[in-house]
């Protein structure tokens, strides 16, 4: 598996899901576990560049694919989300940081969403209701939700100035 | 989107350094959005065995067969431990104020003990594994039967069955003032409604989960706890062994909210099977597993009656509950506790009543009782203003008590004229419209609407030691809890200022049972209790620190008396000039400093508890103490389809002084975002049949999300409290207090329907 720039090699049961072979077979704890259902997106990580959730993802199915998780992402939303106070608990902190970023590139890349008002246009604006919209799947219980939004606007405004 | 500093007026007073009231970053930020913070799920151990649990399927009975043997005959599986084959736990102590650690069992169900099942979802097996996969899938191999007995789960046809609650030194359960019916009967204006809500999930979003590691009759346990002292007593008393040999770690809890408070079966169960396979075992519950063996909050029926003369004056105030306990566990929820202190009623009756079923044992979540309370007593509130056709804050004004209306109690801190004031002036309130569905936008009919917070302020007795090293480094050691509060983040900033010295010079070790021991993190009681040990030991260690320099010739604080010593600079200083710590120490020559408060063993301990208890209920009879606000709300409502979204919110409060300005606002958004849930989407369905709990996972049970949750403003007056320790009155609840009535008051503003039955949903609307 290559694995934030590295190659590891593992034995593994074919039932084991990625977040599992990541958090306990490679000691990746970084990456979250909060339902183990795909409904919390605590788990997301990113292959090949876009997001996914890993609890709904066989490992084995993953070999040879690029998978980036929060321990080797260095991206300025890391901290942009502690001056904007986007987290609490910091539990779901890794799965909104990589699910933003792997949303930046979606959107970078022109994919509409649900509350995009013309579905042609090439390069939707990136309002707070696209994020928020785009962010949904990652739930925040401690509800830092606001900050989170912060961060994520204030790193694709300095992207776009760039 | 324009948020609104935490603080926009005055400074807080009550320390005089930098620190406390800025907005000061996390510290523990970095670690946490790069990965590097461990749970308590995240520490490697060799031989580490993995466990799942066997739920049962009936709500009350008796296991009559188990069968393991196919679970047994899974490759990799090391033990499955049921009722037949378990070695006992001790049972469950009788609680005791003289001993809180009594007061944490979730149930009083000695697991495994017997064949006998209390609730649908009660563990009957532990399978224990080679890896996780295995556990889960062994587990499910498991069959049982069982003789059903008689059960009684159904909240809605068992309520008319209630009993009063019991009384307890914190919760009469009951007060009264005069003859609050017949002064209803009387009343020129009245309202009298009935208001349900459900029952709640926490659903922090780390899992529960347990790491038992035994060495001999040494016990380690990783568990993501709110009460680390009282979870190590707990679990010393359980398995027979001493307390100094239990060791119990969370340095950093995923959320919590109540959830986390009690001690649970799957902790008692992992450390029994680490036990039974002389291995380390860990168990992370399934998100299901989590709402099978957690407690929520109790559901409740409300009756909030008030009655008025013509000019809005409140005459009779009745608020009276029914909740909900389980038959082997859980707490009386205090739901009418805040309309002990609400309005100046000249005759108020509050009482709650309860039933016992055959469920999952209730527990706290997040402000229990005042959550639930405030959206019965805020709603009737805004009823009665409707009825009256005068605005819902003037009549909030009108009867704004000067003492508690029943006793006559001072309060300590009343400042809900000023938060009102402040919320309204940046909400824009003024000139709103009476008429419910005046404002039209399009599809939307708009409405806004706006509710009283409030949360009791409480206190509870603190161990916490501070050293000072020759290097000039602080370390503040105390075992407190960090579930995202930035608990260490504010204490970091109050020794600081205490001790004058930079921020970046103090470290505060928490989360672990070898430090001195915090009380258990609830009732939004810790930031307080901490802060008033930590600056009586700051003040101790100044006081050694100038006793080791005034005596010293060629110190420029020699002859200097504490009251003319200033601590700023990383150093004492006095009219004569002054030094560093550093220096101090090494013209001593220290290598550090320490100062305890409050780490008494044995009898001191005890006797300690006792003093804490005796001014504890002094206080109270003396003060009411509390945080409070004002949150003001608009929404939109779909008209063809009733859809409801939040767009607007304003949140103004006092809780007293503001440690840390960004920290504090977040925690009463997360308040405020728990409460958009609570008024508009979160209810845990119990099928009334069975007892069973069909929609345990956030797919069925819908938490807010991004997409729910508007720019949240927060204001807080900063102003402290002067009978609390750093003048803090606690902002970890009173966020969610006063939410879901807002919303609801808003509702009705924008549709002319009232909903009184939480959650508010389309088919309400349409
Ligand atoms: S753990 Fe994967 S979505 Fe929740
Ligand atoms: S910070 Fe706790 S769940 Fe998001």
């Amino acid at each position: 598996m290559r694995i934030n720039g590295a190659t590891t090699v593992l034995e593994l049961e074919p039932r084991v899901s990625l977040l599992d072979a990541l958090r306990d077979e490679l000691g990746l704890t970084g990456t979250k576990k909060g339902c183990d259902q795909g409904a919390c997106g605590a788990c997301t990580v990113l292959v090949d560049g876009e997001r996914i959730n890993s609890c709904l993802a066989l490992a084995v199915q993953y070999s040879g694919r690029e998978i980036t998780t929060v321990e080797g992402v260095d991206h300025p939303l890391q901290a942009a989300f502690v001056a904007n106070d986007g987290l609490q608990c910091g539990y779901c902190t890794p799965g909104q940081i990589c699910s933003a970023i792997g949303m930046l590139a979606e959107h970078a890349a022109g994919a509409p969403s649900a509350v995009t008002e013309h579905l042609c246009e090439p390069d939707p604006e990136l309002t707070d209701a696209e994020i928020r919209e785009r962010m949904s799947g990652n739930l925040c219980r401690c509800g830092a939700y606001n900050g989170i939004v912060d961060s994520v606007r204030e790193v694709a405004v300095a992207e776009q100035l760039r | 989107m324009t948020t609104a500093p935490a603080r926009p007026d005055a400074p807080p007073t009550g320390t005089s350094g930098p620190y406390v009231g800025a907005p000061v970053d996390r510290v523990d930020g970095v670690v946490k959005t790069t990965g590097a913070a461990r749970f308590a799920a995240e520490h490697p151990y060799p031989g580490l065995a993995h466990a799942a649990l066997v739920h049962a399927t009936i709500p009350r009975g008796r296991v009559t067969w188990i069968d393991s043997a196919a679970a047994l005959a899974v490759d990799g599986v090391l033990a499955v431990i049921t009722h037949e084959n378990a070695p006992a736990m001790r049972p469950v102590k009788t609680q005791s104020v003289l001993d809180l650690s009594t007061l944490v069992p979730g149930s009083t169900v000695n697991h495994l003990a017997s064949d006998e099942v209390h609730w649908d979802g009660q563990p009957v097996a532990v399978v224990v594994a080679e890896s996780r996969q295995i556990a889960l899938h062994a587990a499910s191999l498991v069959r049982a039967t069982y003789r059903e007995l008689p059960s009684t789960v159904d909240f809605a046809t068992e309520k008319r069955n209630a009993l009063p609650q019991k009384k307890s030194v914190v919760d009469p359960g009951r007060a009264a003032k005069g003859d609050a019916e017949a002064a209803l009967s009387t009343a020129a204006v009245a309202v009298d409604h009935l208001y349900t809500t459900p029952v709640h999930h926490h659903n922090a979003l780390e899992l529960h989960t347990t790491t038992a590691v035994w060495d001999g009759d040494r016990l380690t346990v990783h568990e993501p706890t709110q009460g680390i002292d009282w979870t190590r007593k707990h679990l010393a008393h359980r398995f027979g062994v001493p307390v100094e040999n239990v060791r119990v770690i969370a340095p950093f809890v995923g959320g919590a909210f109540g959830g986390k408070w009690h001690v649970w079966a799957g902790t008692l169960l992992t450390v029994l099977a680490a036990r039974v396979v002389g291995r380390p075992v860990r168990l992370v519950l399934t998100r299901e597993g989590v709402y099978r063996t957690v407690g929520g909050r109790s559901p409740s029926e409300q009756r909030v009656a008030l009655g008025a003369d013509a000019d809005g004056t409140l005459t009779a105030l009745i608020h009276t509950s029914v909740t909900q306990v389980g038959r082997v566990g859980g707490g009386p929820e205090p739901a009418t506790g805040l309309s002990r202190y609400a309005y100046a009623a000249e005759n108020v009756l509050v009482e709650q009543k309860q039933i016992a079923l055959d469920l999952v044992p209730n527990t706290y979540m997040r402000a229990p009782g005042e959550a639930i309370g405030s959206f019965a007593l805020e709603s009737a509130i805004d009823e009665l203003a409707h009825e009256l056709g005068v605005d819902p804050i003037e009549l909030r004004m009108r009867n704004e008590p000067e003492r508690d209306p029943i006793d006559g109690r001072r309060f300590s801190h009343r400042k809900l004229r000023e938060v009102y004031a402040l919320g309204a002036e940046r909400f824009g309130w003024a000139g709103r419209s009476l008429r419910p569905r005046s404002t039209r936008d399009g599809r939307w009919l708009v409405g806004t609407g706006v509710a009283t917070a409030f949360h009791p302020a409480n206190l509870f007795p603190a161990n916490v030691t501070v050293r000072i090293s020759a290097d000039g480094g602080v370390l503040v050691r105390c075992g407190l809890h960090e579930m995202g509060m930035g608990a260490a983040t504010a204490q970091a900033q109050i020794a600081a200022d205490a001790l004058g010295v930079p921020i970046e010079s103090v470290r505060v070790e928490h989360g672990d049972s070898t430090l001195p021991a915090a009380p258990a993190a609830s009732g939004s009681t810790q930031t307080a209790s901490i802060a008033s040990s930590l600056l009586a030991a700051c003040e101790k260690l100044k006081r050694s620190a100038l006793a080791l320099a005034r005596g010293s010739a060629d110190s420029p604080l020699r002859g200097a008396k504490p009251a003319e010593v200033q601590a700023r600079d990383g150093g004492l200083h006095a009219a004569r000039g002054g030094e560093t710590y550093a220096a101090i120490l090494a013209r001593a020559g220290r290598s550090s400093l320490d100062a305890a408060v409050g780490a008494e063993r044995g009898f001191a301990a005890v006797a300690g508890q006792v003093r804490f208890m005796s001014k504890f209920l002094l206080d109270r009879r003396r003060w009411v103490r509390a945080a409070s606000g004002a949150q003001f709300c608009e929404v939109r409502v779909d008209a063809h389809t009733g859809e409801v979204r939040v767009t607007r919110w304003v949140g103004a409060f006092d809780v007293g002084t503001v440690i840390n300005a960004k920290t504090v606002a977040s925690q009463l958004r997360g308040g405020i975002v728990m409460g958009i849930g609570m008024a508009l989407s979160e209810a845990t369905v119990v099928d009334p049949r069975t007892g069973r709990i069909v929609n345990p996972g956030l797919a069925e049970y819908h938490v807010p999300v991004h997409a729910d949750v508007p720019p949240i403003e927060i204001h807080c007056l900063g102003d402290p409290d002067p009978t609390m320790p750093a003048g803090v009155l606690g902002a970890g609840e009173v966020g969610i207090t006063g939410v879901a009535a807002a919303i609801a008051n808003a509702v009705h503003h924008a549709t002319g329907r009232r909903v009184r039955d939480l959650p508010v949903t389309l088919d309400d609307l349409l």
